[in-house]
């Protein structure tokens, strides 16, 4: 796209961006347009860019740990799991079975949370305003839980390496019950505010199309690669925290669009409530933190681990080098390469689909930049 | 100087192979300007390393499989090392062949899915950087690091022939370490700005470094921090 030319009197430049509202943030996307078609377009990122992964060199492996929720903040506990069991990993060990179980209800209540926000920006960004304020009103019951859980309602540093810092509080049960037999026929209203709707369908039916091939070749994971027939699902291919115990089903669609991708991401609110709705039932008693010593200090390795985020794959590889404070920590974040598709997905398609597939991406600029 | 721990040997040779390797060895890479705990003894086994604390060796185990066996037999000499470590396997291959291993790995063994693509800096190694792909397998259902070591100036091909994917992630790894990838189609910095100078995933940028004249010129303020 760089070779941009103004030469060519059918060609526009349009910068869309930084400052935008349907970026969902400080995304920059070059476009180059004839008409209102698009020939191509270039993303600029990186305005959010913390230094994360340096930091975390100059952290403990416990100090780094708030840190992690900063980058995806939409659903900051995901991040937190991904990153305490990463660490468990290097350091062998196993967070106990009650902290498992209310890690996976904490992380699939964040998994509607985010979903929730998505569809609220998503809807307004194709022009309904009416979904938002619903999404926002659900959301806010699920931010309570967490303000009740852990006093933090966003950046809430949940977890601990090892465990769980805290005890849930009394009616904490009750709380996540009563939240998924208040979801469920919400999810519903969504539907059918959106699911048949004229417009919902005409702004989101083969826009934005990535097929599966397509998904693979750019490492794009998560509701974007289900939406294009993948069953694919870290919680399933690969569990982690108990996640095998549950049974829950991987929602999939065939046509890989927007439309697709939107199906997808309501059924799977639906299936994190099941989820939910077992572990509740299933909280074993017993300690909620694991044997970690004072100090923090895996042995001389590296490790890998990776979770089903709202998002997609989100992995840590972490270099150990027997010290107290990680050698190198690397984020993979869903986010920043599903982004990179972008480009495939919007080519030759109209500018209003830009909005449309920004939005289907659900991405969180804070975690594209780290 | 006056060594008195030469016991043996003539004295000629060896004095002028310490004397002359110790000086360019720069003892301590990061400038101490951050008081944090960087200069940590992180080479691994780097022959006489003055604290002996650390074994500093990753107790990784042989990875026997068939996969390791194919790729032995197929790529020989130019893979060092089958490992796995905490039940993750790893290849260490040679800079040149990574590119063939990738491609083999992706068509023969069906690992067509480039989870990521990322890099470690050890500045006290010759071969400064370790260059770390990881791989997925959605028909195995499995995962397999493919490592490699390359000296500073190095410029490793690129893996977007073989991966689309690897372009922005190899374009992070440009902009935090400086290892250009040859024939990427889009080799500029991609976090960063780009006239920004240095790169901050090197542990001899100290954390609270940053390009000044940078921040001067474009921020018009005299400080980041």
């Amino acid at each position: 796209m760089p070779d941009a030319t103004f030469l060519d009197s059918t060609e526009l430049v349009l910068n869309m961006g930084p400052q935008h509202p349907s970026t969902h943030g400080v995304l920059r996307v070059i476009l180059k347009l004839d008409g209102e078609k698009i020939l191509g377009t270039e993303c600029v990122i990186g305005y959010l860019h913390r230094g994360v992964e340096k930091i975390a060199e100059n952290r403990t492996f416990a100090q780094f740990n708030p840190y992690v929720d900063r980058m995806d903040y939409v659903a900051a506990i995901s991040n937190g799991l991904g990153y305490c069991l990463a660490v468990e990993k290097l350091l062998n060990i196993e967070a106990p079975p009650r902290a498992q179980v209310i890690r996976v209800l904490l992380t699939e209540l964040n998994r509607i949370a985010s979903h929730l926000l998505w569809l609220g920006t998503h809807a307004l960004d194709i022009g309904a305003i009416t979904p938002v304020f619903y999404c926002l009103r659900e959301r806010e019951e699920a931010l309570k839980i967490f303000e009740k859980y852990c006093g933090a309602r966003l950046t809430t540093h949940a977890f601990r390496i090892g465990g769980l810092l805290y005890e849930t509080y009394d009616g904490f049960e009750q709380d996540i019950m009563a939240f998924c037999d208040w979801l469920l026929p919400k999810v519903d209203e969504y539907e059918e505010l959106l699911t048949n709707n004229r417009i919902w369908v005409g702004r989101l039916k083969n826009v934005g199309v990535l097929n599966a091939e397509e998904c693979k070749e750019f490492g794009v994971t998560g509701p974007v690669l289900r939406a294009a027939g993948v069953k694919w699902d870290l919680r399933k291919a690969q569990p982690y925290s108990g996640y095998e115990k549950y049974e829950f089903e991987i929602p999939t669609r065939q046509n890989g669009d927007t439309y697709d991708r939107y199906i997808v991401r309501m059924e799977e609110m639906r299936q994190s409530v099941r989820i939910m709705r077992q572990a509740v039932e299933s909280i074993p008693e017993g300690p909620i933190m694991g044997k970690v010593g004072k100090v923090i200090k895996p042995a001389v390795g590296e490790a890998y681990v990776s979770i089903e985020a709202p998002k997609g794959e989100l992995g840590y590889y972490i270099v150990s080098d027997g010290s107290t404070q990680p050698y190198r920590v690397r984020v993979r974040p869903p986010s920043f390469v599903n982004l990179q598709a972008l480009d495939r997905m919007v080519r030759g398609g109209l500018v209003a689909d830009v909005v449309a597939v920004i939005g289907t991406l659900d991405i969180v600029l804070g975690e594209v930049d780290r | 100087m006056a060594d008195d721990q030469k016991p043996e040997g003539s004295p000629t040779p060896p004095s002028p192979g310490g004397e002359a390797s110790k000086p360019p060895q720069k003892p301590a890479p990061p400038p101490p300007a951050a008081k944090p705990a960087a200069p940590k003894p992180a080479a691994p086994a780097g022959g006489h390393a003055a604290p002996p604390k650390p074994p500093a060796t990753m107790a990784a185990t042989p990875w026997a499989s068939e996969l390791a066996q194919e790729l032995k037999e197929r790529f020989a000499d130019r893979i060092l090392e089958t490992s796995t470590y905490l039940g993750q396997n790893f290849i260490v291959a040679k800079p040149d062949s990574v590119i063939p291993v990738l491609e083999y790995l992706k068509l023969e063994a069906d690992f067509d899915y480039l989870v990521d693509v990322t890099a470690v800096d050890w500045p006290k190694r010759p071969e400064r950087f370790d260059l770390v792909y990881i791989l997925y397998s959605f028909a195995r259902n499995e995962r397999v690091r493919v490592k490699t070591h390359i000296p500073e100036g190095y410029k490793p091909e690129t893996a977007v022939t073989v991966h689309l994917g690897a372009n922005w992630l190899e374009r992070e790894v440009f902009d935090m370490f400086g290892i250009e990838f040859a024939g990427h189609p889009d080799m500029r910095r991609i976090l960063l700005p780009e006239e920004w100078q240095g790169y901050p995933l090197r542990k001899d940028y100290p954390i609270i470094q940053q390009d000044q004249a940078w921040v001067r010129e474009n921020l018009e303020i005299e400080s980041g921090q």
